[in-house]
């Protein structure tokens, strides 16, 4: 369902992503790993439509996105988290979880503002929809505290439930382990296999902890500096001599 | 630590001296055909040294004072109290708003005739603040040229009326959709703008209006403005002594009581207060809609909500256009109130103190505002002996409430939605 063929991006002098390749099939969860700065974030920023590539072409279900603009590639159905959690931290879990699911509302003001029945079925679907995705991630209790008073792991899961509610077809997850305790993360664990398995989401996953995504991905892309190192299967990455030598060489 | 407190308290001191001697001591007088300068009394060189030396002490033992004061708030039996119940809560606070609005019907049938006068001119910043909150409070951007919507609210009916004899009823639309529109307008051009940036621009836009209004003298009169502006009509009945439009019958003599000047100011207030309610139900609803979630969330994380699908032309413009909608409302209401406008009236101080009302009463915060409001067009009237300080008395409390009260007199509360597990 999603392509990138030779994607490029050069920041002046810097060539932060090099001819990287990589394909996602519907119900599959597949990694990108490599060192710190090797590119794994700014291939997400181009594929959710945040940074214009310099060269390559993104095909999301047979359609170019590459260059369109971010909310559009959102409203297609490829939504994103943010490695560093980006959450509306002074509106309350709910709210957050409401705001998402707008562009799907038929925001006409004079419906709205006479609230008319057909407006007030859409304003209860979306208010179910966030308290099934709260209660699916343990938040429902908290539904009415402040976003940014949760606790770090309370906030990555609002995240995920948070582009969940916008039934995307595609989740792109930045380093969701990160921070996480071992208990949460093998809650993550079982989160982001059941977003496959029940929800028939697919997953392009960036992630650190090795276990974690050795664990779930179909498959691993590794890049390094930029350019594309090795790709395959977990078993066939773990026995790589080029992927352990990028890794043994830069610990 | 303490010497560096010493050396900075010596620099303030100083610089106090500076500016305060040649301000408050030096003085121009004229005599004959000279000008002459003046030195100051010992009177004011007394009071000058003293303020260096409240400055330097303040300064130096800064720390102490400022702790003493973060204690301050213990002292309010209030400051600690639970929060009530939320349906309690919700209860208690459209009682009290329902008694307030039935308490300023009936109001001005009691008091002067000032009174009343000045209780319109709250209700048109009542008006203005609570457009001017959706932009800044909600969207979080900052707009320092709102007074132009205003303005073009208010010149909307001045020409209306003056060229095409259009009635305050018509032109009270036709205003808030052109103001509207020029919201729109310059929300183009600013999408891309953040934070200082944008503020900027909006001051320009603000400028410029007046510029133009100044300017434009075959059209708008320039400096000497637009009179004769007609008051608004009860079912085309009019307000005057006489009548003056053909058609329409006199309100004391339709109703066989006598003329009094007073029906006309009673009855815009009345209008004001209408026309206030209605636009803080409106804003009150469009806050808990998309729309206005949107608003927040734009203003909370840009990024975060253009990648779930927001667009931000259509979030941002829409939060332009609403409030420059309100300030047209209010511009009209302005200009049949005064019944004379000029350009005078739509200088960049109104949108400075409109904003300092939206900051005060807390952003985003209804019944803040709406208070603050209150407190910053009727304080100055009552101080009329200190109204040449009415703009440092100003500053002072700004400054004052940002080491106080930093969110604003009664900053925004967030609505509790029930929500049901879902299966
Ligand atoms: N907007 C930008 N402008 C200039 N350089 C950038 C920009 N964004 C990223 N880079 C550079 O591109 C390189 C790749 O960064 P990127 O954030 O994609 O790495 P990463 O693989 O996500 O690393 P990490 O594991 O630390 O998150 C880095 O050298 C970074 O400094
Ligand atoms: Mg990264």
């Amino acid at each position: 369902m999603l392509e990138v063929q030779n994607l490029s991006m050069r920041f002046g002098g810097l060539l932060a992503v090099d001819q990287v390749s990589l394909d996602v099939q519907e119900h599959e969860i597949v990694s990108i790993i490599g060192p710190n700065g090797a590119g794994k974030t700014t291939v997400f920023n181009c594929m959710s439509g945040f940074y214009k590539p310099t060269g390559g072409k993104i095909l999301f279900e047979g359609h170019e996105v590459q260059g369109k603009p971010d909310f559009r590639i959102s409203r297609l159905g490829m939504v994103r988290t943010f490695q560093h959690v980006r959450l509306f931290n002074r509106m309350t879990v709910v709210e957050n979880l409401l705001v998402a699911q707008h562009r799907h509302l038929n925001t006409n003001l004079i419906s709205g503002l006479l609230k008319t029945p057909g407006y007030r079925e859409r304003e209860q679907k979306s208010l179910d929809r966030a308290s099934y995705w709260l209660d699916r991630v343990g938040l429902l209790d908290l539904a009415n505290r402040d976003a940014g008073n949760l606790a770090y792991g309370q906030q990555r899961r609002l995240e995920i439930a948070r582009c969940m509610v916008t039934e995307p077809k595609l989740l792109m997850l930045d380093e969701p382990a990160a921070g996480l305790n071992p208990a949460e993360t093998r809650d993550l664990n079982q989160l982001i296999v059941s977003l496959k398995e029940d929800y028939n989401v697919s997953v392009v996953l960036i992630e650190h902890d090795m276990s974690l995504v050795m664990d779930i991905s179909d498959r691993i892309n590794v890049i390094n500096q930029g350019r594309p190192l090795a790709s395959g299967t977990p078993d066939e990455i773990r026995n790589n001599d080029a992927v352990i030598k990028a890794y043994l060489g830069e610990a | 630590m303490a010497a560096n407190n010493l050396k900075h308290a010596l620099f303030c001191a100083i610089v106090t001296l500076i500016v305060a001697y040649p301000i408050l001591g030096l003085n121009l007088v004229a005599s004959g055909t000279e000008i002459v300068l003046e030195g100051a009394t010992t009177q004011t060189v007394i009071s000058v040294l003293v303020a260096a030396v409240v400055v330097f002490l303040f300064q130096l033992f800064r720390d102490n004072i400022m702790a003493l004061l973060g204690q301050a708030p213990a002292l309010n039996s209030l400051a600690n109290r639970q929060p009530m119940e939320q349906s309690k809560r919700l209860k208690l606070e459209s009682t009290i708003l329902t008694l307030i609005i039935i308490g300023a019907l009936f109001w001005p049938f009691f008091v002067s005739r000032g009174s009343v006068d000045l209780a319109t001119l709250v209700l048109i910043y009542i008006m203005l603040a609570l457009g001017l909150n959706v932009v800044v409070g909600l969207a979080g951007l900052l707009d320092l040229g709102y007074v132009a919507f205003y303005a073009v609210g208010a010149y909307t009916f001045a020409l209306l009326s003056q060229y095409y004899g259009v009635s305050f009823w018509f032109a009270l639309p036709i205003g808030a959709l052109l103001a509207a529109t020029f919201g729109l307008v310059l929300g183009f051009p600013v999408l891309r703008l953040r934070g200082d940036y944008l503020a900027i621009v909006t001051l320009g836009f603000g400028e410029i209006i007046r510029i133009l209004l100044n300017n434009m003298t075959s059209l708008t009169g320039g400096p000497n403005g637009i009179g004769g502006i007609p008051d608004p009509t009860l079912f085309g009945m009019e307000f005057g002594r006489r009548v003056k439009e053909e058609g329409n019958t006199s309100f004391h003599e339709t109703f066989g009581i006598a003329y009094s000047s007073e029906h006309k100011i009673i009855f815009l207030y009345l209008i004001a207060l209408v026309l206030a309610v209605i636009t803080a139900l409106v804003i009150r609803r469009l806050m808990r809609m998309p729309v206005g979630r949107a608003w927040e969330a734009l203003r909370e994380d840009e990024i975060a909500a253009r990648s779930l699908g927001l667009s931000r032309t259509a979030v941002k413009l829409s939060a332009f256009t609403i409030g420059a909608f309100f300030a047209g409302f209010a511009g009209t209401v302005f200009a049949s109130k005064q019944g004379f406008i000029s350009p005078e009236s739509f200088v960049f101080l109104e949108s400075a103190i409109v904003l300092a009302i939206v900051v005060l009463g807390g952003m985003g915060s209804q019944l803040g505002v709406i208070l603050a409001a209150i407190a910053v067009t009727i304080l100055p009237e009552l101080a009329r002996e200190f109204s040449e300080y009415r703009m440092l008395i100003f500053g002072a409390a700004m400054v004052l409430m940002m080491v106080w009260r930093p969110q604003g007199l009664m900053p925004m509360r967030r609505i509790h939605i029930e929500l049901e597990k879902q299966e």
